[in-house]
């Protein structure tokens, strides 16, 4: 079932949760709302079943609107960050809930429940634990148990808020395989809320990044990876090196450096910020070439495929920078880089960003490297 | 009074634990005089405060005898009292429920205005005099009182009647159960009664099969406290009753009446029959408490997986 949400809009006191946000979830699809906390993804994804109420903006549940439907009535499948399982019910007891409490006209018999709920737990790969009692259980299998009662019911869309952050990393990988190849199996049509972008981009079909309320990107995650489409991604994504300068001729200007750059959309003279991924730079140590950041090398790490080389820059206004390379191991051992020195930084590709009037800059520094 | 709506958690079985650990190591054991003398002043003063007062009231009860003591509980007046104060506990503990639950239920689930107000006006009966809570009433609904116009005119008896002392009982003891379920049901959250409604669930059907158990514990003590109250209440009832012998006593007001008629053995075994409702009150409160550390730790289990 396909899920819309119109210019919703939400508000907890003078904080704007929701600003104006309008998506579109296309049948069977699992799509990940992703963004940092306070991004107001989990208040969308509370509107969407109905928990939360918008102060402007409908949602649309395939093509009709419910903005005004209760939330037992959305046939919508809810799993929360903290499992919300009924502690005093048993395991089998749990997924029989959302059964047991149908209208007597439209509630299965005893037979069908337990039919129901044991191919649940079947589907969740713990039919041995129906007798179990939630304390009695695994982080991780309480969330499976969590998501099989949300499917009991036959659910059209399932929600998860947070589904894995309360687990810990090895269970999270694990589970989040388990629910890539169980969404393949049943194609409901999903929505999951996280901060972890790498969550997100191993599991969704989609991604919506979001930021302070707003949407910033939707793509694939190989789109929104390779292309960020605004300053908010490209640091919320990944590693990044940030260059905060003035646009010149086919060069950014860093102070009295210049870094070579292909774009020519912005006006010379304007205040810019540019971001490059750390293996989107190059490292030289011909310091007689005018081309090119310079910075101090101050760590190198060279484990793995590749080598990371931690430089440092002190610009005219006394701040230090931080810069993170990315080589090879043989184009680190080609420079023969030694730590305290000083080299030059190129990039191969720089992605510039004409500084908004109202500068959130710092934000991106923070989240970046 | 407030102190008795002690929270059930399981916290002070850890801090139990932690006190043996305390102890038994060496480097932080004190001195063994230390020890014992702290222990003997509160030893002494439970003995000569606490059960000496009770176990005088046993001995005082049976002195003259069975036969005496039997008599005394069995007479007429006395078994009126014993009516009155069991109908009054019985309209007053079930009210005082019902208001527990849905006010601990607004305060812990909904956001609105002057909530902090609403926690803070369930206190009063604790810190308003029981006394001043029974002239309250006489000076709402007594011969010179605001609403007597309207009563008389319909010849509605409330005060110097049983309406009065049931309104009295429900006063005073109005906080209890509120009190134990609001920080429990805080603690628990909505996110059950979250799940309960997506799937499906009435309100209804979320009270009885997701809340209830969840607070079941706590709502029994409160529940037992708030009964021990209601039978044992002594001011507020006195002022509003009128002494009225076989008709508006309660069993407190009954021993006095029977002690300030120099009748000692007869108050005596009065007194007693509250003295073992107290007992029985201590028991099932152990009880629970034992029970809810139990869930309590089940559920600590839960968050620590």
């Amino acid at each position: 079932m396909s899920i819309q949400v119109q210019n919703i809009r939400k508000q907890f006191g003078s904080f704007v949760a929701l600003n104006d946000v309008s998506l579109d979830f296309p049948t069977g699809e699992l799509v990940a709302l992703l963004g940092p906390s306070g991004c107001g993804k989990t208040t969308l994804l509370r509107i969407i079943a109905g928990l939360e109420q918008a102060d402007k903006g409908n949602v649309i549940l395939e093509g009709t609107d419910a903005s005004a439907t209760h939330v037992r009535d959305r046939q919508v499948g809810f799993v929360f960050q903290h499992y919300a399982l009924f502690r005093h019910m048993s395991v089998f007891d749990n997924i029989a809930f959302g059964l047991r409490v149908k209208p007597r006209n439209e509630r299965p018999s005893e037979d069908v429940i337990r039919k129901k709920v044991t191919e649940l737990l079947k589907l969740v790969q713990l039919d041995w634990l129906a007798d179990r009692f939630p304390s009695q259980l695994s982080g991780g299998q309480r969330q499976r148990i969590a998501l099989a009662r949300a499917l009991a019911v036959e659910p059209r869309v399932l929600l998860l808020d947070e589904p894995f952050g309360a687990l810990d990393a090895k269970v999270r990988k694990e589970l989040r395989r388990w629910l890539r190849r169980l969404h393949d199996e049943l194609h409901i049509t999903s929505i999951f809320v996280t901060h972890d972008q790498e969550e997100a981009l191993e599991v969704a079909d989609r991604v919506v990044l979001m930021n302070h309320g707003s949407v910033e990107q939707i793509g694939t995650p190989e789109e929104v990876w390779n292309a960020p489409k605004t300053p908010f991604v490209y640091s919320f994504l990944g590693s990044v090196n940030l260059f905060h300068g003035r646009a010149g001729q086919g060069a950014l200007q860093v102070d009295e450096h210049s870094l070579t750059h292909a774009e020519d959309n912005i006006p010379q003279g304007a205040e810019v910020i540019a971001f490059a991924r750390p293996h989107e730079l190059d490292i030289d140590t011909d310091l007689t070439q005018v081309e090119g950041l310079r910075a101090r090398i101050a760590r190198i790490q060279a484990f793995g495929l590749t080598a990371r080389v931690e430089l440092e820059r002190i610009d005219t206004s006394g701040t230090l920078h931080h810069y993170e390379v990315e080589l090879t191991l043989e184009r680190l051992i080609a420079l023969q880089l030694r730590t305290g020195s000083e080299v030059r930084i190129t990039p191969s590709h720089l992605k510039v960003f004409q500084t908004p009037s109202q500068p959130h800059t710092a934000p991106y520094i923070a989240a970046g490297i | 009074m407030a102190g008795a709506t002690a929270t059930l958690n399981a916290a002070h079985l850890a801090s139990l634990n932690q006190a043996r650990h305390y102890e038994d190591s060496p480097a932080t054991r004190d001195n063994p005089l230390v020890k014992w003398t702290i222990l003997s002043i509160s030893l002494l003063f439970f003995a000569g405060f606490l059960l000496l007062p009770l176990a005088t009231v046993f001995v005082e009860a049976f002195k003259k005898g069975w036969d005496v003591y039997l008599a005394a509980i069995t007479e007429a007046d006395a078994l009126a009292a014993v009516r009155l104060t069991l109908l009054a506990a019985a309209i007053a503990v079930p009210l005082n429920l019902v208001f527990g639950v849905s006010a601990a239920w607004a305060i812990a689930k909904f956001e609105f205005r002057g909530k902090q107000l609403l926690i803070t006006l369930i206190d009063l009966p604790f810190s308003v005099s029981p006394v001043v809570a029974g002239l309250i009433y006489v000076l709402l609904f007594g011969a010179q009182g605001w609403l007597w116009p309207y009563l008389s005119e319909y010849n509605i008896k409330i005060v110097f009647a049983v309406p009065g002392i049931v309104l009295a009982t429900i006063f005073v003891t109005f906080p209890f159960i509120a009190r134990e379920l609001i920080p429990l049901m805080q603690a628990q959250g909505k996110e059950e009664e979250e799940a309960a409604i997506v799937l499906g669930a009435s309100g209804w059907q979320t009270f009885w099969h997701v809340t209830l158990p969840n607070i079941k514990w706590g709502l029994l003590y409160g529940v037992v406290l708030c009964n021990a109250r209601a039978m044992g209440e002594f001011g507020a009832v006195s002022v509003v009753s009128g002494h009225i012998r076989g008709m508006t006593n309660t069993l407190p007001l009954q021993i006095e009446i029977l002690y300030n008629e120099y009748q000692f053995a007869a108050s005596f075994a009065v007194a007693s029959l509250l003295a073992v409702l107290a007992l029985i009150t201590l028991i099932l409160k152990t009880y629970i408490e034992w029970q809810a550390a139990r869930t309590a730790r089940d559920s600590q289990q839960e968050e620590t997986p």
